[in-house]
């Protein structure tokens, strides 16, 4: 069988993909398909982590991510908090660490934070003697977000290394990408980042750290043969800022609709990490369609999730 | 260190063989019958016994497997996780008699949490127990059904069980001792 016993990386903390090999990926991977296995279940609750605390501390509204953890820890019988930003000391001008350090006398065994700054994540996991999972910081990570599209395309083809996997839209100031291209070229998928030059940033950037990338702002002939097309969210303030001419615009050369996916292999999958703005970056038809893994995505975020909750429990 | 066998291929196949005729008169048949392996080697006894009841009954049992891992009440004591395999039961355990099947029963431990992940996925009419040994120190209330050898052994003694299917070496099972 030759599988490895216990799992592998000896980690505390989740901030983000760039320490994980490839080995460690396939291990939560695989977790991750026995946790669906137990969300399938007439019971859907395992007392792995019963008399474990996990602390969810949003400072960014998020409704998918924060119930998703939420869940994941609940069918792993640990208890949750659910932290809230607004209303809480912080406000009051207690400084967070103060509040972590609270927040750990109190019990907690598993902090998962999201923050608008970037490196949040690490500073709160110096301060914290249990572990800190990142559900996404500024532009910098969000490792759970990567590992579940990981783990939905392996899903789909049994394997990561090799597919043409192509990311479209505001990829310049995207958290899931810098997380998902660490985790796709550690799996061995060849990468295209999609954008107009606005929202794409410059090629050296991308190549100083993922030299095998390609970067792209022509979508219709980056797309041909592909075998992963996933859309991002286009955030109006980008629009705002002046990023792009208009809407319009940018429908036309970077929306996914039925005939550019068309151009794609056969067998391609869309992906969404969510929120979608229908009718922006993709259209409500492909949305929809057999070829969308969208919702897919969303119910797999939970097994994912209890699986790194179930990895790290393993250190305490 | 010192080790000695225990039991060779053929004890194997004969305890194996015994254990299903006993589950066949003890059900009076395989009718309603499931085979539940616990991982790992509970899974390839689990495949033999139902090939043994196959000869017996002319009448195969459905198999599965369970991973008890997110059922231990050791996480995190004994440090790194232990990776969680699939857990898969081709059929509705619900109002089916459940027979578990282990290599080694010693504290019960790993029995309990069986019957915990179990009870969370259906609701068996009964359950019963077959392992190919039984070597005692138990700490629960725990008993098997179907024991292939009792074995009494010394607490800071390792019984191994060597399965060609999973070990790629020849069927046996040891004593190891290790010397203090």
């Amino acid at each position: 069988m030759g599988e490895p016993a216990i799992v592998p990386g000896g980690r505390r903390h989740v901030l983000d993909l760039d320490d994980f090999a490839a080995e460690e990926i396939s291990a939560v991977l695989e977790t991750a398909r026995s946790m669906q296995e137990v969300l399938g279940r007439r019971i859907k609750q395992v007392p792995a982590l019963r008399g474990r605390t996990v602390v969810n501390m949003f400072f960014e509204d998020s409704t998918r991510t924060r119930i998703s953890f939420e869940v994941a820890a609940r069918a792993l019988s640990a208890a949750i908090v659910n932290f809230s930003a607004r209303g809480s000391s912080v406000e009051k001008g207690e400084s967070l660490l103060d509040t972590v350090r609270t927040i750990e006398a109190l019990g907690a065994d598993v902090i998962v934070i999201r923050h608008a700054e970037a490196g949040v994540p690490q500073l709160v996991a110096h301060a914290f003697g249990g572990s800190v999972i990142n559900a996404g910081d500024g532009r910098h990570a969000h490792p759970s977000q990567a590992l579940l599209d990981l783990y939905t395309i392996h899903a789909r083809f049994g394997s990561i290394a090799g597919l043409r996997v192509v990311i479209v839209g505001d990829v310049v100031h995207s958290r899931v990408v810098r997380s998902g291209l660490w985790g796709l070229t550690t799996m061995g998928a060849r990468v295209t980042l999609v954008a107009p030059t606005t929202l794409l940033g410059p090629a050296a950037y991308w190549h100083a750290t993922w030299p095998e990338v390609t970067v792209t702002t022509d979508l219709d002939r980056a797309i041909d043969g592909a075998d992963v097309v996933m859309a991002l969210r286009l955030q109006q303030e980008r629009q705002d800022a002046g990023l792009l001419p208009s809407l319009g615009e940018y429908r036309r050369r970077y929306a996914i609709t039925a005939e550019r996916l068309a151009r794609a292999a056969p067998h391609a999958i869309v992906m969404h990490p969510g929120p979608m703005n229908a009718g922006v970056e993709i259209t409500p038809e492909v949305a929809t369609a057999p070829q969308s893994v969208i919702e897919a995505q969303v119910g797999n975020g939970v097994a994912v999730r209890m699986a790194l909750l179930y990895h790290l429990a393993g250190e305490s | 260190m010192h080790t000695r066998q225990l039991l060779d291929r053929e004890d194997i196949r004969r305890a194996v063989t015994r254990i299903a005729h006993q589950i066949v008169e003890r059900n009076a048949g395989v009718t309603g019958l499931v085979l539940v392996g616990i991982r790992r080697r509970g899974l390839p006894l689990a495949h033999r016994i139902a090939a043994a009841l196959l000869d017996i009954e002319r009448h195969s049992v459905p198999v599965g497997v369970l991973d008890i891992t997110l059922y231990r009440d050791d996480l995190g004591l004994r440090g790194p996780a232990p990776i969680v395999h699939a857990t898969s039961i081709p059929v509705d355990i619900t109002d089916r008699t459940v027979i578990l099947v282990d290599d080694v029963l010693y504290t019960g431990r790993t029995t309990r949490a069986a019957l915990d992940a179990l009870s969370d996925i259906g609701r068996p009419a009964r359950v019963q127990l077959a392992v190919l040994i039984d070597r005692g120190h138990r700490e629960l209330p725990i008993h098997a059904d179907y024991i292939g050898r009792v074995i009494p052994t010394a607490r800071d003694e390792r019984i191994e069980t060597l399965l060609v299917e999973i070990d790629h070496a020849e069927d046996r099972v040891v004593l190891v001792r290790s010397e203090a």
